[in-house]
């Protein structure tokens, strides 16, 4: 690698705040989440600039890129492909879908119903579609962004629990504030800038960052911490089911990626707070008794485990 | 058995920790046992080399009859201590031969412990006790190596266990050497053998015996005085007491019993401890006069101090003397002592003696008149006086050789007295000793041996004189490597011209000092004493076997606890403890790291809310996130470790 993981992952931040402003902290944590081999679920309001994040990622590393907008008649073929028959070569013949490229943006995912969701997920989980009878394998590197309107809105199809799993972080957006706004309102318009902008990482450079990140070293004492934190998910009387060891996985993992980020090679306990929220934020679940315990406090719960 | 394909095997090991523990053999045994041994080790080292193959059975039980007979032929018996120990250390180094597995193995390491103690039936010094040492260490690494079948883990590792387990039983050693009820008597007898070739002044004195006493550089005792040192002229320090003269040879009389001392103090006491090596005499040397004999001793009526029985082992007591007195009156027996000559021998000195008493009716003129003799007459002193073999040695010494040492002057001094008419005695001792700056005491050695007479006068009683001081007045100002000629020969030790030398042998002999009083002397009087000084008043041995006890179980209790300390206080986490002490130090400052709070922030929020601190808390934050999340390093620990400790909110 010529530059180090630090100033690499600086330049990509830097770019990508160019285009989304005031947003450092959400772009930081994305790329962590590509650099931990994770797919990332923003989770805001319309309007605030989730898809202009993830296609100013895919444009920034240079990724193939494509847009599924979910709606609720999307069937899971709209996605996957579907075989057409070619009457030259008196065969069908298989068109690829969307899902066919290296970054998929999944926009308003619980627009669509269970039944498109769960392919979508699939193929996020297997890396791999299933599609009459033969398995094709996706492009590498393989992200999802997929996006998603706060459940309360009408018309939406909520992601089960199980499927939530699958996203390595969920990260939500928010308002800009009064000065990213104030700019924003200024400046061109977004889309055509990040027409404008050139790659600035190379898939080289991206897959030895994944890999540097694998090898960023995990002390004892840390896992101490991890295993603190998770065992306190699942003995906490006021969370429903603790953190699976997938989601014990995924917290170590992204860890280790901010960890590079951060120009380290160990992870601190620091680096497990910084990812905290954006891993396990939707993975909790209120005990029934607790109603509706907003996640930023159950996060703020598991802030305090002590640190060993 | 494995063969040597590694430098050092842990079988190989095994022979070298057994050549220590035999090797000081050398010295006390028969010459040809060691060697015996030696031959008997190298063998078995060509067996382990695969070069040789183990003798056979039948060899081996030829060469234990051998060995057994060639004991008995040397010592005459099996038992006692040359005997037993001679045959101990051959039979080891048989045994050597015919070692097979693990359990001779361990075997021949328990034979080695036990050589290592045979060593101390014949020498106690320190120098002795640091190299034994080293054989308990060796041969402890033997046993840790034994119980590691095959000998893949390396010898410095056996070595560093092995001195870790002895660093351990450390403690133990010191509560059982300081606590265990000694016995008034020693626990069990020497063999009588272990006392031969001591050697020291005797009830005899012939031309030769004290000059011969001072080619010796042994100690023969240590002085420490409870006051000012008195001055190099006044250190005569009383022995054997010689009145009876055959024309050759002195012997001693024991004076009679006497219950209070007939003599008056002039001056002040002085007091002084005296540490005596061991003599096989019963004489305790103390200052011209003593005032009081210590425990289990008695003062004869010449002024002896007496032990009860041969002081066998190294014996320390208190005395006084007075350095000016008076002694009453002559009696009978003393008179008719005082003044015996035998009938015809040294008529020439006789005669004299009696001239000279003719000339002048004044005893004291006439011991002027005969100390003027010796300083006239081109008398010398000499370490090295012609022999005198004929009939007459007085007269062959006092008109012919004119060259003599000490016992010569006294010798003649007193049968001149004799013969005028004055009771003279001759007296022998020591004169001098050397001072110890480094430990405050007077180190008297054989070498300080000297013989000194004394006249009865009337009105002034026993009054010293020394010929020789008339002689060499520097042989009692400066003692006596000053006092003799400079081509005599003089062991190597007794010139002082190298000041540094002399330095080495004083801290030398401050060291063993302290070794003798403190470890090889440590009797129960020390015992009781040391306890005294603790605040324990007088216990009795009950008190302190029970104390023994006690102090070993919470010794031992002590060892458990740390050994089952919970294991998270582990190596691992000793960077965690640094921190925590680093965490408490600027609790007390008011910075209390939250429970929640990560090493990197606690180290931001330091240094904003105290900017002085912001670079030694981002140093050790530094270090203690390396050394617990990263791959640590031992330096890296320690250095956090110093930062630490040295860390001043």
């Amino acid at each position: 690698m010529s530059m180090n993981p630090f100033e690499l992952t600086d330049r990509v931040v830097a770019y990508a705040g160019k285009v989304v402003l005031g947003k450092e902290r959400q772009i930081r944590l994305a790329l962590a989440c590509l650099l931990a081999q994770g797919h990332l679920l923003i989770e805001d309001q319309p309007g605030v600039g989730k898809t202009t994040l993830a296609h100013v990622l895919a444009r920034a590393l240079g990724l193939a890129f494509h847009r599924i907008q979910f709606t609720s008649d999307l069937l899971p073929a709209d996605i996957l492909g579907v075989s057409v028959y070619d009457r030259e070569s008196a065969s069908f013949k298989f068109h690829p879908g969307p899902i066919f490229a290296q970054l998929v943006l999944a926009d308003e995912i619980n627009r669509a119903t269970p039944k498109t969701q769960s392919a979508l997920l699939e193929a996020m989980e297997e890396r791999q579609v299933t599609a009459e009878g033969e398995t094709r394998p996706l492009p590498s590197p393989f992200f999802v962004i997929a996006t998603q309107n706060p459940v309360q809105q009408i018309g939406t199809f909520p992601l089960p629990e199980s499927q939530l799993d699958r996203f390595l972080m969920c990260v939500e957006l928010g308002y800009p504030d009064r000065q990213a706004e104030r700019a924003l309102l200024q400046g061109e318009d977004r889309r055509g800038m990040i027409e404008e902008l050139a790659p600035c990482l190379s898939a080289e450079e991206l897959k030895a960052l994944q890999e540097a990140a694998r090898r960023v070293n995990v002390a004892d004492a840390l896992l101490d911490y991890l295993q603190a934190l998770i065992g306190h998910t699942r003995q906490s009387p006021r969370l429903q089911a603790g953190l699976s060891p997938r989601a014990g996985l995924a917290l170590l993992h992204s860890a280790q990626a901010w960890a590079l980020m951060e120009g380290r090679a160990l992870v601190l306990p620091e680096d497990v707070q910084a990812i905290l929220p954006a891993v396990a934020g939707h993975r909790l679940r209120p005990a029934a008794r607790y109603g509706d315990l907003p996640r930023a406090e159950m996060v703020a719960e598991l802030l305090q485990v002590p640190i060993p | 058995m494995r063969p040597g394909r590694a430098p050092w095997s842990a079988d190989e090991f095994l022979l070298l920790a057994l050549g220590l523990a035999v090797a000081p053999h050398l010295f006390h045994l028969r010459p040809w046992v060691v060697p015996l041994v030696a031959v008997a080790g190298l063998w078995r080292w060509a067996v382990l080399r695969r070069r040789a193959t183990a003798p056979g059975r039948l060899l081996l039980m030829a060469a234990t009859v051998a060995v057994t007979v060639g004991v008995l032929l040397s010592h005459g018996t099996l038992f006692g201590r040359d005997a037993g120990v001679s045959l101990l250390t051959l039979l080891t180094g048989l045994k050597l031969l015919e070692a097979r597995g693990r359990r001779d193995v361990l075997l021949l390491v328990f034979l080695g412990y036990f050589l290592v103690m045979t060593q101390f039936l014949f020498a106690q010094s320190v120098f002795l006790a640091l190299f034994l040492v080293l054989a308990v260490l060796a041969l402890t690494a033997a046993l840790v190596g034994a119980h590691h079948p095959g000998g893949e883990r390396c010898l410095a590792v056996h070595l560093r266990l092995a001195g870790k387990m002895l660093l351990q039983s450390l403690p133990l050693m010191v509560v059982l050497f300081v606590l265990f009820p000694r016995l008034p008597g020693p626990l069990w007898h020497m063999p009588a053998d272990a006392r031969s070739g001591m050697t020291g002044l005797s009830d005899e004195m012939s031309p030769g015996s004290i000059s011969r006493l001072s080619q010796s550089d042994e100690v023969a005792f240590r002085v420490e005085f409870d006051g000012p040192r008195p001055k190099a002229s006044a250190l005569y320090w009383r022995g054997p007491v010689l009145w009876f003269f055959d024309g050759r040879r002195w012997k001693a009389g024991f004076g009679p019993r006497s219950d209070t001392l007939r003599y008056a103090a002039l001056g002040p006491r002085t007091r002084y401890f005296v540490t005596l090596e061991p003599s096989n005499k019963p004489w305790l040397f103390a200052l011209d006069l003593p005032a009081q004999a210590p425990p289990r001793a008695r003062i004869s009526s010449d002024f002896q101090v007496l032990a009860a029985a041969p002081v066998l082992s190294r014996l320390r007591y208190a005395m006084s003397s007075y350095l000016d007195y008076r002694t009453e009156a002559l009696t009978a027996l003393e008179r008719r002592w005082g003044l015996g000559l035998p009938t015809g021998a040294n008529p020439r000195a006789v005669a004299l003696g009696r001239a000279w008493r003719q000339e002048s009716g004044d005893p004291e003129a006439v011991v002027r008149r005969a100390l003027r003799y010796f300083r006239d007459e081109n008398f010398v002193y000499t370490l090295s006086p012609p022999l005198l073999p004929g009939p007459n040695p007085v007269d062959d010494f006092l008109f012919g050789s004119r060259r003599g040492f000490c016992e010569h002057y006294a010798g003649s001094f007193v049968v001149l007295m004799r013969a005028a008419g004055i009771p003279a005695r001759v007296v022998t001792g020591y004169q001098g000793g050397e001072f110890n700056a480094f430990g405050g005491y007077l180190t008297v050695r054989q070498s300080d041996a000297h013989a000194w007479a004394e006249v009865w006068l009337e009105g002034r009683g026993w009054v010293r004189v020394d010929p020789t001081a008339a002689v060499s007045p520097s042989r009692v100002e400066s003692g006596i490597a000053a006092a003799l000629p400079a081509p005599d020969p003089i062991p190597g030790l007794l010139r002082r011209d190298s000041p540094w030398l002399q330095n080495l042998r004083l801290g030398w002999d401050f060291l063993n000092g302290g070794w003798n009083l403190w470890v090889l002397s440590y009797n129960q009087e020390r015992q009781l004493q040391l306890l005294a000084g603790l605040g324990f008043g007088i216990v009795s041995w009950r008190e302190l076997g029970l104390g023994l006890v006690a102090a070993v179980s919470a010794l031992l209790g002590g060892f458990a606890l740390f050994m089952l300390r919970p294991r998270r206080g582990g190596r691992e986490d000793a960077p965690l403890r640094s921190y925590r002490r680093f965490c408490r130090k600027l609790a007390r400052v008011g910075l209390e790291r939250g429970e929640a709070e990560g090493p990197r922030d606690f180290a931001v929020r330091v240094a904003a809310q105290r900017p002085d601190l912001a670079v030694a808390a981002g140093e050790i934050t530094a270090l203690y996130i390396a050394a617990r999340y990263g791959a640590g390093t031992e330096g890296g620990l320690r250095e956090l470790r110093r930062r630490v400790a040295a860390f001043r909110p």
